[in-house]
């Protein structure tokens, strides 16, 4: 679990955002981050740390969200097979990038999502017909139970060449 | 013919047409400066040059003056990078670039100082008379890593952001080190006795200068902006005021034995917020471009000078010591650089690569600098065999060094290559992944700076904002900051031109019937060709992590490097969404 140093670091910074200084923050303090808002998928981020239809995240609920990107420490992974799975895990870790994808929750990546994120992540020199097959090419690679789609269990296998647990760890977290 | 009336502006102006029209020269070849770093050419012309007049007039060719180059070369260079550091990764790394600047300079003057001093007592090189003193004080002023040749060469090479930012950082602030030092080293030669006193002066001094400068710099950079408040109704002169109040800060700063170029910097860091928030847009462009411009006037002619230099009878080559002299400096700076990185490395988990550390110790190229130090040297016997060493050592970094140092480069970041290429979704996975990690490392935040850089907005918007700036406004979200500060020029002209989303399609890059990919069976969709075509686009177009593109840039304005093109487009994109 996270330590007592780190506990401190982030709640200073949590109250360094918390400019209207009410215990919690909302999508605003977010947006006042200059970096995010560059970032092509900050608004999904940003709403990544907000509970369904909520519009304010206090403390706790920042935390949580960030121990998704704590490393996984080499100590910790043969430790617990019977206990809760830590958030940091590879599968917890890639689910929450899922999430981030899938909009509506259905647990599946529709053709229609993966052009909004692509839409979001290139240039303004890619047509949309270029777009559309980039979307179909990577659906295509991905599913194997044929429904247009790519399921979680797709994600994740797309994905296991990569070093998913370094690639999704904030280095300062450990 | 009134030739003797006009002499010396003619001359003068003459000297910076030569300068221009070489650099017209080499951008017309255009795979020379791909090969060959720009410093080089440039101080190739300079030795033809002094080839030409040493011929013609059968003695010396004029020596750089070292007062002009302290005086009227040096300070706009120092003004353009400070005005245009990036304060973020700066300020975020400064602890890094303190401890190699002064710590890692002190080092490289003591390494190389007693090193030669070693040298100097073997029999057969004749070179007993040149004693410890003289040996520190050379080696004080050949240790500095200078800005001007870094900032010449790393441009060639793309290095990341952090790695420029530590060795440019270090560039500009061993200055306050080399001054101290050579100062010190210099009234030691003068003094019959030294006593222990004295060092500690020294080092007391040290901190004197280096707190003195930024404390000069910000003086005038509060100046600065306090007075661009009132400006409103002269806009034409607006300019001005930003250049006059950098040069006094530098001139007050060397007036006072203070370091110049540390004020400079303190001063252009300063007063850049508040300053660019009063001006207009016009005069703001004009700064950015008079800035580049006389940097790039004054780096062309100090290099082209150094090679006029070099040619005459200043030098006495006695090579073993000018050959030592080169190995030292590079076997030092390679030692220093990997303690220092040790160290760096144990505190910070962003630890700092072999490759990284390559490039630091590679990169440290002595130049303009070291040269008028040694031509400031009181005259004594052996002044000559320094100012030849210290011309082969500029040599040596400018033109060995620098030439290698992309090849070199290129080679160490050979990555292990993958079984298979990455497939479609691979990639776009990878960089949306990236992409999620910037964004929340940027909302987590790094740590500790936080504390002082908080501190300090605080203070700003409590005090200083109402002070220095004639608007003050609530502040908003940075989108919305942004984007107003956009929309101005570039938005409009992406929204006119581009048409987002709309763009006409390269008809070369996918197969000529598009809508039959689209109906094709799955079997077809896995035509290489086809394949080939979607990794080239995603390659080109796919948006660049922020951190992996230098951030500063010598010869393009800051709003017209690729990644602020594409941070412009994301604003856009967003602002429309919202």
């Amino acid at each position: 679990s996270v330590s007592h140093s780190q506990i401190t670091r982030l709640y200073s910074r949590f109250t360094s955002l918390d400019k209207g200084e009410n215990g919690t923050l909302s999508r605003e303090d977010f947006q006042r981050i200059p970096e995010l808002a560059i970032n092509p998928l900050g608004d999904r981020i940003i709403n990544a740390f907000f509970p369904e239809g909520e519009d304010q995240v206090n403390f706790r609920g920042f935390m949580r969200t960030l121990a998704h990107f704590r490393p996984i420490e080499d100590n910790e992974k043969g430790k617990d097979q019977n206990g809760p799975e830590p958030l940091n895990s590879r599968s917890n870790k890639l689910h929450f990038a899922f999430r981030l994808y899938d909009l509506d929750k259905d647990d599946k990546i529709s053709r229609d999502e993966l052009l909004q994120v692509l839409r979001m992540m290139v240039g303004v020199n890619i047509s949309d017909e270029q777009l559309g097959s980039i979307a179909d090419r990577t659906i295509q690679e991905a599913d194997q139970d044929g429904d247009s789609a790519i399921s979680f269990a797709e994600f994740v296998k797309v994905l296991e060449k990569v070093d998913v647990e370094q690639k999704m760890s904030i280095r300062f977290l450990h | 013919l009134d030739y003797q009336h006009v002499q010396v502006p003619f001359e003068i102006t003459l000297w910076i047409m030569l300068a221009s029209l070489a650099k017209i020269g080499f951008h017309l070849y255009n795979k020379l400066p791909s090969v060959v770093p720009e410093s080089c050419l440039l101080i190739f012309v300079g030795l033809i040059m002094g080839g030409i007049i040493y011929g013609l007039n059968d003695k010396s060719p004029p020596v750089m003056d070292s007062d002009i180059f302290f005086l009227y070369l040096l300070p706009p260079i120092v003004l353009d990078a400070g005005y245009f550091m990036p304060s973020r990764p700066f300020f975020e790394n400064i602890g890094t670039i303190l401890l190699y600047a002064v710590v890692g300079t002190i080092w490289n003057v003591f390494g190389i100082g007693f090193s030669l001093y070693g040298i100097c007592q073997v029999k057969a090189f004749h070179l007993q008379d040149v004693s410890l003193l003289h040996n520190l004080l050379f080696g004080s002023l050949i240790a500095a890593v200078d800005p001007v040749a870094v900032l010449a060469v790393f441009e060639e090479i793309h290095v990341n952001e952090k790695l420029h930012i530590l060795v440019f950082g270090e560039s500009l602030l061993n200055d306050a080190v080399t001054v101290v030092l050579y100062k010190l080293f210099r009234s030691f030669c003068e003094m019959p006795a030294i006593k222990s006193m004295d060092v500690f002066a020294g080092v007391g001094k040290f901190f004197v200068v280096g707190l003195g400068g930024v404390l000069v710099g910000l003086t005038f950079g509060m100046t600065a902006a306090f007075t661009t408040r009132f400006t409103k109704d002269i806009r034409v002169i607006e300019p001005l005021f930003v250049f006059l109040y950098s040069y006094l800060s530098y001139l007050t700063a060397e007036m006072f034995h203070l370091s110049g170029i540390v004020a400079i910097i303190a001063c252009a860091m300063g007063m850049k917020r508040y300053v660019e928030a009063n001006i207009s847009l016009k005069s703001h462009t004009t700064v950015k471009y008079f800035m580049k411009m006389w940097s790039s006037v004054s780096d062309t002619l100090i290099f082209i000078f150094l090679g006029v230099s070099t040619i005459g009878e200043n030098h006495e080559w006695n090579w073993p010591y000018i050959c030592f002299t080169v190995i030292f400096c590079l076997i030092w700076r390679a030692l220093g650089v990997l303690v220092l990185t040790f160290f760096v490395n144990r505190f910070h988990v962003n630890s700092i690569t072999s490759k990284d550390q390559f490039i630091i110790a590679y990169g440290g190229l002595r130049g303009a600098i070291c040269f008028s130090l040694v031509f400031l040297l009181p005259d004594f016997r052996r002044k000559k065999l320094f100012i030849a060493a210290t011309t082969v050592v500029i040599l040596f970094t400018v033109f060995v060094q620098g030439m290698t140092i992309r090849p070199l480069v290129d080679l160490l970041a050979v990555k292990r290559k993958r079984e298979s290429a990455p497939t479609v979704g691979e990639q776009i996975h990878i960089r949306f992944l990236d992409h999620l990690l910037a964004g929340i490392e940027d909302i987590s935040g790094h740590w500790g700076q936080y504390y002082w850089k908080d501190k300090l907005e605080y203070f700003n918007s409590k005090y200083l904002q109402k002070i220095l700036l004639r608007e003050y406004d609530q502040p908003k979200s940075s989108i919305v900051l942004l984007y107003e500060k956009l929309e101005r020029k570039h938005a409009i002209e992406l929204a006119e031109a581009g048409q987002l989303g709309h763009a006409p399609s390269h008809p070369s890059l996918l197969n000529n019937d598009r809508t039959v990919i689209t109906d094709k069976k799955l079997e077809d969709t896995l035509n290489p060709d086809v394949l080939e075509n979607i990794q080239e686009i995603l390659a080109r177009n796919l948006y660049r992590i922020r951190r992996t593109g230098p951030a500063y840039n010598r010869h393009t304005l800051p709003g017209e490097t690729e990644p602020v093109e594409h941070a412009k487009e994301i604003l856009i994109l967003r602002h429309k969404s919202l």
